[in-house]
């Protein structure tokens, strides 16, 4: 490893695998794209990947399934060869990394040591505090100490997936190893929270970009996450909302209304409730996302999303269409919303829902309850 | 004791958290061998009380790297203990998610979990990017990235990402280590198809995204599936949907026949002396998969069901998922406990209550004759024995079957090995191949299956008669399997009153990783590092080797507890 001093920039490294300026350019202005960035920015992107050497990142892994490093490497702009060879040093990550036992756990400690302040700490996961946390270790320690001590020189904390930001499977009740998330064990750092089971690919290759452009990080929302990804509910942008706003549903799997993709709510659908970018990016490079396959949203991306009934139940809070709802309906709306931590956010949506309903009542075919 | 003791603590590139220990002896082989599973997340605790038709979606959270199987484990189960009959269009789009999921997990897997124990990354700075072409193209005549031009940018790549002193996830491995055999130009090549299968593996996955909405964690639905098909619409499946998935089958096929096995026979060709090494149990269980009719009908299945002894191919006996007599889980070396009197549970009544006895972290040494690890000791007929692609392989050759015959001729007359070299570690990362060949011809059969069922106007994928839990009896019970690519998966499954009571998971890695039984039968990774010669106990790159053949998958080392919740109660630390 070298010195802050000697490790050369994006761009140099970018040019010396034979990339061309033009070529750069041209990957900046997508870079800037993917970002949402207007072409007034791009120029910033270029600056950022011009004088800057690759951010050292260490990947821990604790109680999970390793979806959100699968998903990590599905994205494709970027690709994850371009993060891992050229945007970042990925020095640590069980999942991918070439040593093993003793070395691997050499490199984290020289990071630790030499770079202090300077790495970014991404965690895959979250740890059990149970007995000791005895329900996960590595190479004899347990995570929850490994986590604690990697975080103390990092500069941000990425908590990669619902395990790592809000508990996520291993949480749900009745938690039989105490695992917490990350935010709730490291107190003091900046920890972004970058949930969905697993998030959606470019989503994760985003907010990697976007620490290394703007050198900074993004703009959280009172949950911790990007605003710039988790601003929205599945339901706002879902191409399906225009049967639900004229009450055409899905009432049995495979029936007619399935195949004319009709709204998916009565199924269980979650997307009313649920903030994360699936109907707008979708996955796998736009290919769809569940609802668009003829699933409902299961929630993945809210906290104890596991917990808020089954998931073929529907959701008794969203006011349908042409329903008159009364005071003790929103009551219940905020109840629920408490529920799965997005209050302020569902209430206000229920009641300038009602409002709009009211207004449209007129037009609005009644359908149901 | 210490002395001699190598500890790999975490192995890296598998899924989980996984600790090997061994123990050398004077003439440098490895002499005892303890696996230790170091991770329990308590899913099946989790699962009860649960509506039984959720079940698929947490199970499915058992693992991201296999996403899918446990899900079609569940939904079988469900099923089955319901007695739901799936059409024939929602089988059939199981299979090519299984397929699908074959296909790029091996891919995956060999490229970038197991290579690097071969393929010297550092070595390929030396190689002359002419000679690595000429290599390539006789490797591989019909593979097109095979140019003097492409190795030397492949090249020039990797050099500056070298000098940039930042070597990421390269940094402190074995490299330069005698154990690695390849020539420069060979590394070169394998590097230069390490980028190209990741830049890959995101297309084929595709087709989850298809049926199944997203990957990782594809939806599935009890009855069948979501994805409903009309070829008159726009909003479900249709030609647009299947001319994708057909395009990325045909991808697939490329890189399977002209990447992925090229590459494995041309480096296996380099470490003839591995094909006498790792061999293990030397017994092999495979549940079957991929009904061509439904799952209830084994004899339909494309991998055969049953189990073979003490290597003995002139025999395959037959496995029964609910007999209590055949599979059974032992705890004798493992942290949990089982009520007074019991030592082995079949699935149907097994428990699971963590009673952590091992050292305080943080600790040096886990000691083989307590207990030593989060896994139980599954065991058939109280035979420990091997699951994953060389049991399947090697049932479906012993079982007769022509296309299994067929592939295992064919690659063993190009290395020009006996078929007991497939018994050994390089046996069981060459048969991973040979079912993915298998695999990519059989999804295409299966987009053609499909295809034909939807010319003959059948457009059905889900039964929802027995939706509704009113439709259900107040108790039953049932199985659901399947092979995941690491192996043998069952889920068993009891509902009662609507509501999920006991929910059991024996999964692959479970069988392979296991530790010691009560008669101290060794699981099948800790008996296929005995024996094994390692150079260097600082860096033992043999271990991995073996270990990496397994392709270890630790997120799913988690149990059951009996059905009262008696669970963490007596956890003792020490």
């Amino acid at each position: 490893m070298g010195e802050k001093g000697k490790w050369p920039t994006t761009y140099e490294v970018l040019s010396s695998h034979g990339v061309s300026r033009r070529d750069f350019l041209r990957f900046c202005t997508v870079t800037a794209a993917a970002l949402g960035l207007p072409a007034s920015q791009v120029a910033r992107v270029v600056e950022a990947l011009e004088t800057k050497p690759r951010l050292p990142v260490i990947w821990l892994h604790g109680l999970e399934c390793t979806c959100c490093s699968e998903s990590f490497i599905r994205s494709s702009h970027p690709i994850a060869a371009d993060i891992v060879l050229n945007m970042i040093s990925l020095d640590y990550d069980d999942t991918l990394q070439a040593a093993a036992g003793h070395q691997v756990e050499e490199i984290r400690e020289r990071i630790m040591r030499e770079y202090p302040g300077r790495y970014v700490l991404a965690v895959e996961g979250n740890a059990p505090t149970k007995d000791g946390g005895i329900y996960c270790t590595v190479a004899g320690k347990t995570f929850l100490e490994i986590l604690q001590e990697t975080a103390k020189g990092a500069m941000a904390v990425i908590a990669w997936g619902s395990c790592a930001s809000n508990g996520c499977v291993q949480a749900a009740k009745p938690n039989p190893t105490g695992a917490k998330p990350v935010h709730e064990l490291i107190k003091d750092k900046p920890v972004i929270n970058v949930p969905g089971c697993p998030p959606i690919a470019e989503v994760m290759t985003g907010v990697l970009t976007y620490i290394l452009t703007f050198d900074r990080l993004p703009e959280l929302d009172r949950f911790g996450r990007p605003k710039m990804f988790y601003g929205q509910r599945i339901h706002d942008k879902c191409y399906r909302r225009a049967f639900f706003d004229a009450g055409q549903f899905v009432e049995s799997w495979d029936d007619e209304g399935a195949r004319k993709g009709w709204c998916l709510y009565k199924m269980g659908c979650r997307g009313p409730m649920t903030y994360n970018s699936c109907s707008t990016f979708k996955w796998n490079n736009g290919v769809s996302f569940p609802i668009g396959s003829g699933h409902g949203c299961i929630g993945c991306s809210e906290a104890n999303f596991w917990d808020n009934g089954p998931f073929y139940e529907r959701l008794t809070a969203v006011p349908l269409p042409g329903v008159e709802a009364t005071a003790d309906e929103i009551g219940k709306t905020v109840a629920v919303a408490a529920g799965v931590g997005v209050a302020a956010h569902f209430a206000s949506f229920a009641v300038k829902r009602i409002a709009q309903i009211r207004k449209e009542r007129a037009q609005a075919a009644s359908k149901e309850e | 004791m210490a002395k001699e003791r190598i500890v790999v603590d975490p192995v890296t590139r598998i899924e989980g958290h996984l600790r090997i220990e061994a123990v050398l002896g004077e003439d440098g082989r490895i002499r005892e061998a303890l696996s230790s599973g170091t991770m329990w997340r308590g899913l099946e605790i989790i699962l009860q009380g649960r509506d039984p038709r959720d079940a698929w979606a947490f199970c499915e959270r058992i693992c991201g790297v296999c996403t899918t199987v446990h899900a079609l484990a569940s939904v079988r189960a469900v099923e089955n203990a319901l007695g739901i009959v799936v059409p024939p269009n929602g089988e059939i789009i199981r299979n090519i998610m299984e397929l699908t999921q074959y296909v790029q997990d091996h891919v995956i897997h060999f490229y970038h979990l197991h290579a690097l124990d071969w393929v010297d990354v550092v070595s390929a700075l030396k190689a002359d990017p002419k000679a690595t072409a000429e290599l390539a193209q006789k490797v591989s005549p019909k593979w097109p990235y095979s140019s003097p031009g492409y190795f030397s940018d492949v090249l020039a790549t990797l050099k500056r990402f070298v000098e940039s002193g930042q070597l990421g996830i390269f940094q402190n491995a074995y490299w330069g280590h005698p154990a690695y055999k390849l020539p420069p130009e060979a590394n070169l090549m394998a590097v230069a198809h390490y980028l190209e299968a990741l830049r890959w593996q995101k297309e084929i996955i595709k087709i989850h995204t298809v049926f199944g909405g997203k990957n990782p964690h594809p939806n599935y639905l009890v009855g069948g599936m979501a994805c409903a098909i009309d070829l008159e619409s726009d909003n479900a499946i249709n030609v647009e949907r299947l001319n994708l998935v057909k395009a990325k089958i045909e991808e697939a096929f490329a890189i399977v026949e002209h990447l992925y096995l090229p590459d494995l026979l041309a480096v296996a060709s380099f470490y003839p002396e591995w094909a006498g090494i790792g061999a293990g149990l030397g017994n092999y269980l495979a549940y079957g998969d991929l009904p061509l009719t439904h799952p209830s009908d084994p004899a339909s299945f494309r991998f055969p069901r049953g189990v073979i002894l003490n290597r003995n191919l002139n025999e395959v006996l037959p496995v029964d998922l609910e007999d209590p007599d055949q599979i059974r889980e032992e705890v004798a070396h493992s942290w949990y406990q089982y009520p007074a009197g019991k030592q082995a549970l079949h699935p149907y009544e097994g428990e699971t209550q963590p009673h952590y006895t091992g050292p305080r972290p943080p600790y040096e040494y886990l000691d083989e004759s307590k207990a030593y690890s989060w896994l139980k000791s599954p065991r058939w007929k109280g035979h420990a024995v091997e699951v994953g692609p060389l049991a399947r392989v090697l049932v479906g050759y012993a079982s007769g079957k022509e296309e299994f015959k067929e592939v295992v001729h064919e690659a063993l007359g190009k290395l020009g090995v006996p078929p007991g070299a497939l018994f050994s570690t390089l046996g069981r990362t060459a048969a991973r191949g040979l079912e993915t060949k298998l695999a990519v011809h059989w999804l295409m059969e299966e987009y053609n299956r499909l295809v034909a069922n939807l010319k003959a106007g059948d457009r059905a994928v889900a039964n929802t008669e027995r939706w509704d839990p009113s439709t259900w009896p107040q108790s039953c019970k049932g199985f659901g399997f399947t092979e995941a690519p690491r192996g043998a998966l069952a889920h068993w499954v009891h509902i009662q009153d609507g509501k999920i009571a006991r929910y059991q998971i024996v999964v692959p890695s479970t069988w392979n990783a296991s530790p010691r039984d009560s008669k101290g039968q060794h699981g099948a990774y800790e008996a296929a590092l005995l024996g094994t010669p390692v150079a260097d106990p600082k860096q033992p790159v043999e271990i991995l080797r073996t270990i990496h053949s397994f392709d270890p998958c630790l997120a799913c080392a988690s149990h059951l507890l009996g059905p009262e919740g008696e669970l963490l109660s007596e956890v003792v630390v020490r």
